[in-house]
């Protein structure tokens, strides 16, 4: 495998049969490494601060399972995943225990040993020391929105989206400051913390919801993904449930700059320029009944002004017979370039901000993230 | 002395797996002396509360454990314990 090149040069997919490591190479896309063949890889990520390859591991017979690789993928040591402490309760009643490890993120640049993980059941979980342990975020787990409902007041509490229980998708680190976390849960919400972890603050206004009452609780919607600008993360991102919102204010107030018309609204996967916060891309899907390709064509769909108005981008991506859905992590950017991978196995990419895109690959398993490295 | 015998498939993860002899007692008891010969198995076996993952059978000689959760089955002297992963499509 080649020494890393810039960023963007490598893709890894976490899919339905195992870790694959793509690379680019004088322009032409080759497939370097199969990790934990057979084995659903939940989320896959190249931690950029230390090269450290981490798989988060589904065995469907022997639970969650966390892996973690020096030489990108060739060895790999398993190191003990989550655990949610003895006592800790579901709505209901019913014990804590990790149902799936949903999404890692590094910490800052002044923490190299900080990593985070976002779990089903909602559980924020933080590694000091690179993934050797973690422990469960205490002052989240018990933010008094989580089991709200079981009290009879006006929330509608935590609960599942799309999977049995809340869970943990985005944890977004602010470049800028360390102590300053937004989280994204299904079904909940948005949260930011400034201080560190201790206290957390909700982040939902401006959202809707279709599926709670009207007016809607403060907490129960459906971000289903939150990125911000990195080159200004107060600008915010997130394909929702319920259509596409941008906050300007790190996510006090969300604007739902949905098309009217469609098709921008129901997706999973959204990027954000590095640079320009006015200008990001969505994955529009049939939903969220069908979740699938709108009338059998793949689209991109990308705004340069703020999400005031939409261009359609198709070209070189299937326009009949194409019924793929690409999954919140599973569409990424690095520059000029993003990729996407589908439930279908298909993988494309595009060397130009999404106006011109090109296959991969056509026969990979199910994908469940795609990541640059 | 009870033995262990674990399905070949976790030897993907534990390539020393083999029959293991135990003390025994109760199934539970049984799983915590094979995280003593194997450390991290169990995790493999049982989830955070110690309860049987779901797609695990465990059998006490022909009898499959009752108490998945708390794994109060007893195991005695003689007894083989298995391990099998329940079957599971695509």
């Amino acid at each position: 495998m080649a020494s890393s090149g810039a960023r963007g040069d490598r893709l890894v997919l976490g899919t339905r049969k195992g870790l694959f490591v793509l690379e680019r190479s004088r322009g032409k896309w080759k497939q370097v490494r199969l990790a934990h063949a057979g084995v659903p890889v939940s989320y896959a990520m190249l931690d950029p601060r230390n090269e450290r390859l981490w798989a988060c591991l589904d065995h469907g017979h022997w639970g969650q399972k966390l892996q973690r690789s020096d030489d990108m993928g060739e060895t790999w040591e398993e190191v003990p995943a989550p655990v949610y402490p003895e006592g800790e309760v579901l709505k209901g009643g019913e014990p804590a225990t990790l149902k799936y490890l949903w999404t890692m993120s590094a910490g800052g640049a002044d923490e190299p040993d900080r990593l985070y993980i976002g779990t089903e059941p909602g559980g924020l979980f933080k590694s000091d020391d690179n993934g050797s342990s973690f422990e469960l975020v205490e002052s989240f787990w018990n933010h008094p929105s989580r089991l709200a409902g079981d009290e009879g007041e006006e929330f509608a509490g935590w609960f599942g989206g799309g999977r049995d229980n809340p869970g943990i998708h985005s944890v977004v680190v602010d470049p800028r400051d360390s102590k300053r976390l937004w989280i994204g849960i299904s079904c909940a919400g948005v949260f930011e913390t400034t201080d560190g972890c201790e206290t957390w603050a909700i982040r939902n206004k401006g959202m809707t919801a279709p599926f709670l009452p009207d007016p809607p609780p403060e907490v129960g919607f459906d971000p289903h993904l939150v990125v911000p600008c990195p080159a200004n993360p107060d600008v915010l991102w997130q394909q929702n449930h319920a259509g596409v919102y941008r906050s300007s204010d790190g996510g006090k107030l969300w604007e739902d700059v949905s098309q009217e018309g469609g098709p921008v609204y129901f997706g999973f996967g959204v990027c954000v320029d590095e640079k320009d916060p006015d200008t990001a891309w969505v994955l529009p899907a049939d939903g969220d009944e069908r979740r699938m390709a709108i009338d059998g064509a793949l689209c991109v769909c990308r705004t340069e002004d703020g999400g005031k108005s939409w261009t359609r981008l198709c070209e070189g991506l299937p326009q009949e017979s194409a019924h793929d859905l690409v999954l919140r992590h599973a569409f990424d950017l690095a520059g000029d370039r993003l990729a996407f991978g589908s439930t279908s196995g298909n993988v494309y990419a595009s060397e130009n901000r999404g106006e011109a895109w090109f296959p991969i690959g056509h026969h990979f398993p199910q994908v469940y993230s795609a990541r640059f490295a | 002395m009870p033995r262990v015998e674990l399905t070949a498939h976790l030897r993907r993860f534990f390539p020393d797996l083999d029959v293991v002899d135990v003390t025994g007692g109760t199934v539970a008891q049984v799983i915590g002396e094979l995280d003593l010969v194997h450390p991290g198995l169990a995790a493999y076996i049982v989830d955070d509360r110690g309860a049987l993952r779901q797609h695990v059978n465990v059998f006490v000689g022909k009898k499959m454990v009752s108490d998945r959760g708390a794994l109060s089955d007893p195991v005695q002297d003689g007894e083989t314990v298995y391990v099998f992963q329940a079957l599971s499509g695509g």
